[in-house]
């Protein structure tokens, strides 16, 4: 079971160098091996969408992948995509809405949600719903995660910033 | 008092003399790092030579051990240990989950992994730790166990049967408890009334589910002799005060932490064999030892709940009065009641509610509590109230049917009248005071009722069929020491919060409750922000470590803002007064001239800013040189706090449901859903709402999907996510939430409990929708979850 092989991958915009065992799930090595907090660990089964993260571009899920596969890869979590301000606006919407309760499934939902206002910049509040139901929330109910997400529509439409959640003075 | 102009939204007066906060749609800031993928769960933790724990589970549902065999196991790499029941027996203590004031109830003495016997298919049988999990998985797989299949017992209607084998000997019978109840006339008022109305309403069995699995990690200090256990756990001082039991440790050796909750709803309140196998292996091997339930695990390990059968009828007279209910209660609670809270209670609750909302004075219940061989089951997101308010809520329904009444007028008829407060359920169960009257007056607006009635009646014409269900309830919230402290079980009613003035101005608040998403510690900052004076990112709260936060009970039965809330207001308000006492004896003035003001001490007559607590901090910590002789400056203060007025501070609220049947599919579309809840004092209506929303989806879910089946076994068969049907956003209505505030006179914040009444009300709401639809066919489904299977089973195209 120790056979390991040599992979390298750069990880929130860092080059990573490592010996993993082919075995190993791509979300295990980001959590274990680099110690990332953000993708989480919810069914490993490929249901619940908490383990979500991005290669090269294409948001996957992170327990039915391996980490050799991202041999050569770009992948990014949701505490990189926060640094670079990619999330920046749905994060806002999301704290203004109350969008997450124990926020287990957060950054599942905001990297699935992030590829939507991306590739659906129309997409309707039925469709919000649709796009989002490969992620599990046990908590919200849902109902506000749309509406942070339908205001981040909205506003991009618009041309609008969602403005920053302040403490009220 | 007058209502500041800045305090919108807000209905009630305010309870502080700065109040800014408390009743805004205030953000939680704390959930800021949750977005940015910064909580720390347990599994984020990560400790040196931490070891991994997975467990040898028993494949069936009853079997008799006769062998381990872990040589080869042990000698996998990486191993560390690999431990069997009469090895882990020999530190810790075995535990029978009773209650004292549920009188005559009984249970096995049940161990931390099993010893001779396992009960239920997942109970943990051997132990294997190894340095990684993936070795100890590994290792697994090489863990021989010589058992022998016993006869199980797996329906609960059988499980009292002369011929059914016993599960525990020793106890005489498969019966765990049993209740009845019979006040008033039953018998006469169900002979000589106009219309008796009757069903069989089945629930089938549940699971929480919480995203982030139970998972623990026990690190064990040979050195100081001291235990500290990060726990994914709603109750830590619980856990602190069991882990001394079971291992024979005194409280100071003890020590848990609760970081980042991933949910809980009921699931982490219970004490699980696999928590105490996880600390015996940790003190076994001195070092760190890490255990996180895969889902499997979970669905197998987890507890189940709701698994009732309770025929039920209701009488009425002609004029549309509610006079009786009857209930006979059959519920299956797996192998033993579960520590240390007993299965019996979400049955008693059943009889305490059914029939709650209404002021009829005829009841009769009868309970059995009955044991089996399936995953222990215990209290979950609403405990009994589901299961009360979908039999109460569907037997008023059919009453109205036969007196051809509308269902919200039947219940405008015969819901307790708002001006009748205080008074006692016909169970016994004492109420303070309730809103049903405005509940349903605001629900039939926020609908608009008569548009929704026309609507379905046109639309019935063209063959589609709509329904409209509504679920009045009742819940019970800040629980008072009558539910565990009589009982004789350990668990904190009372809370407590320990608030310091620290040297720049910032307020730090302890709590005893902590959080696990519901916005806990949001809401204590914005109580402690109002109290204390201060703007709230002035103010940090700690909780969840009980070395820190004074004495407290934790997450449960919707105490947080009640009891928890008020423990936070009085330390404050009392910080407030010292702050005072401070500012007279530097400025030499007399205390009553002063007032606190946004982080400054002022004339209270001129309003001239005299102090700002910065001030005060710099002189009452490093200048108490400056002050009068014998004046002692007591910046930090506890207070506690217990509900003892009432047994427990009752809500209530209406729900209604709207939903299509599709009669030739039995789809069910929910269209939208409604929720008036009075949880007395609002104090942040954004997080309430999402309250009443999450927990009305996991209503729904009981009601149109989630069962843990099993086979005539006794295996589960979905135990995966995939199998087992949580609600998705898609199918998902909208649901509107409106708030009625009454506040509960037994504390001075007037908070009541929030995070169950949704779940509470759903499934009845729902299951009366999808009846209401199927009407016109003389059709209706008692039997949760609703499946499009049952729907056309009833409508006989199957
Ligand atoms: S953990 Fe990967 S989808 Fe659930
Ligand atoms: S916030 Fe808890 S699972 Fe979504």
């Amino acid at each position: 079971m120790s056979l390991k092989k040599k992979i390298s991958m750069t990880v929130n915009g860092t080059l990573v160098n490592a010996e993993v065992e082919p075995r190993r799930h791509l979300v295990d090595f980001l959590r274990e091996d680099l110690h990332l907090k953000g993708p989480h660990l919810g069914c490993e089964q490929g249901a619940c969408g908490a383990c979500t993260v991005k290669v090269d571009g294409q948001i996957i899920r992170g327990c039915l992948y391996l980490a050799v596969q991202a041999d050569g890869c770009v992948v990014e979590t949701v505490e990189g995509l926060t640094k670079s301000g990619v999330l920046a606006d749905l994060q806002e919407s999301f704290m203004r809405h109350n969008a997450m309760q124990c926020g287990f499934c957060s950054s599942g939902m905001l990297l699935a949600a992030a590829e939507l206002v991306e590739k659906q910049p129309k997409a309707s509040r039925e469709e919000v719903r649709e796009w989002i139901s490969g992620n599990y929330c046990r908590c919200t109910g849902y109902h506000s995660i749309v509406d942070a997400i339908v205001d981040v529509l909205n506003a991009r439409a618009k041309g609008q910033k969602i403005k920053p959640v302040t403490a009220h003075a | 008092m007058n209502k500041p102009a800045d305090l919108k939204g807000l209905v009630l007066d305010p309870v502080t003399n700065d109040q800014r906060y408390i009743g805004n749609r205030e953000p939680r800031h704390g959930a800021r790092r949750l977005l940015e993928g910064q909580g720390t769960y347990i599994d984020d933790i990560q400790l040196p030579r931490m070891g991994h724990v997975v467990f040898w589970r028993s494949p069936v549902a009853h079997m008799k051990i006769n062998k381990i065999h872990t040589e080869q196991a042990s000698k996998m790499p990486g191993v560390l240990a690999v431990v069997d029941g009469v090895q882990m027996a020999k530190i810790c203590k075995p535990w029978v989950a009773t209650l004292g004031h549920l009188a005559g109830m009984k249970s096995a003495p049940q161990h931390a992994l099993a010893v001779d016997r396992a009960c239920w298919q997942g109970e943990p049988v051997v132990a294997v730790v190894a340095e990684t999990r993936a070795q100890a998985e590994d290792a697994l797989q090489l863990v021989d166990v010589e058992w022998e299949e016993l006869p199980a017992v797996i329906s609960m209607e059988s499980a009292l049967d002369p011929e059914t084998p016993l599960i525990h000997s020793e106890l005489g019978d498969n019966l765990c408890f049993t209740r009845s109840l019979d006040v008033g006339n039953v018998d006469e008022v169900f002979a000589s009334a106009d219309v008796v109305a009757e069903a069989t309403f089945g629930f089938g069995r549940h699971t929480g589910v919480t995203l982030e699995p139970r998972c623990q990690i026990a690190d064990y200090n040979p050195g100081e002799r001291r235990l500290t256990v990060y726990h994914s756990q709603q109750a830590p001082h619980m856990m602190q005060d069991l882990y001394c039991r079971q291992f024979g440790l005194s409280e100071s050796d003890v020590h848990v932490i609760c970081k980042d909750v991933g949910g809980s709803f009921g699931i982490k309140v219970h004490a699980y064999p696999d928590d105490f196998a996880t600390v015996g292996l940790a003190m076994m091997l001195e070092r760190p030892v890490k255990f996180v339930a895969d889902r499997l695990e979970s669905f197998t390990s987890d507890i189940h709940a709701r698994e009732h059968r309770i025929k039920g009828r209701i009488a009425a007279n002609k004029a549309g009065d509610i006079l009786a209910f009857e209930i006979d209660d059959l519920t299956g609670i797996g192998p033993y009641s579960m520590f240390p809270r007993t299965s019996a209670i979400e049955g008693n609750q059943v009889v305490n509610l059914v029939g709650g909302p209404y002021k009829h004075q005829n009841y009769r219940a009868h309970l059995n509590v009955v044991f089996q061989n399936k995953a222990p089951t215990c209290q979950y997101r609403g405990v009994g109230h589901p299961i009360a308010c979908a039999v109460t809520e569907g037997l008023v329904d059919l009453a109205a049917q036969k007196l051809q009444m509308d269902p919200l007028e039947f219940r405008k008829r015969n819901v307790i009248p708002d001006d009748a407060y205080p008074c006692s359920g016909i169970s016994g169960i004492k109420l303070e005071v309730l809103s049903h009257e405005q509940c349903l007056r605001t629900i039939e607006k926020m609908m608009d009722y008569s548009a929704l009635r026309k609507e379905q009646a046109e639309l019935r014409k063209k063959g589609i069929y709509r329904g409209i269900g509504f679920a009045t309830l009742i819940e019970l919230t800040n629980p008072s020491p009558a539910f565990y402290g009589v009982g004789g079980a350990r668990i904190a009613s009372q809370d407590g919060a320990s608030v310091r003035l620290d040297p720049s101005g910032v307020v730090s608040v302890l709590v005893g409750v902590g959080e696990q998403g519901q916005g806990t510690e949001g809401i204590y900052a914005q109580i402690a922000a109002d109290a204390v004076g201060v703007s709230i990112n002035q103010v940090r709260i700690v909780t969840g470590d009980t070395d820190v936060t004074p004495y407290g009970g934790g997450t449960w039965a919707s105490r947080g803002a009640g009891v928890g809330g008020e423990a936070v207001l009085l330390a404050c308000q009392a910080l407030q007064e010292n702050i005072l006492k401070l500012a007279g004896a530097i400025l030499n003035r007399p205390v009553s001239e002063l007032s606190v003001h946004r982080s400054h001490v002022l004339d209270k007559a001129t309003g001239e800013q005299l102090l700002p607590f910065s001030e005060i901090g710099r002189i009452g910590y490093f200048r108490t040189d400056t002050l009068p002789a014998g004046f002692s400056a007591d910046l930090m203060v506890t207070r506690h706090y217990t509900q003892k007025d009432y047994p427990f501070i009752f809500t209530n609220g209406v729900q209604a449901s709207y939903v299509e049947v599709d009669p030739d599919t039995g789809f069910v579309k929910l269209l939208k859903h409604w929720a008036v809840e009075d949880c007395g004092r609002v104090i942040n209506p954004m997080l309430v709402d999402e309250q009443v929303r999450g927990a009305i989806v996991q209503g729904i879910g009981g009601a149109l999907f989630e069962e843990c089946l099993y086979d005539d076994s006794g295996l589960l068969r979905n135990g995966s996510m995939a199998d087992y049907l949580v609600p998705m956003a898609n199918e998902m209505p909208d649901i509107e939430v409106a708030h009625v505030e009454t506040p509960t006179q037994s504390s001075k914040l007037g908070a009541k409990g929030a995070g169950e009444a949704g779940t509470a009300g759903a499934p009845g709401a729902v299951q009366n929708a999808i009846n209401d639809a199927l009407a016109p066919f003389n059709a209706s489904v008692f039997e949760q979850p609703i499946t499009s299977e049952k729907i056309l089973r009833a409508l006989k195209k199957i």
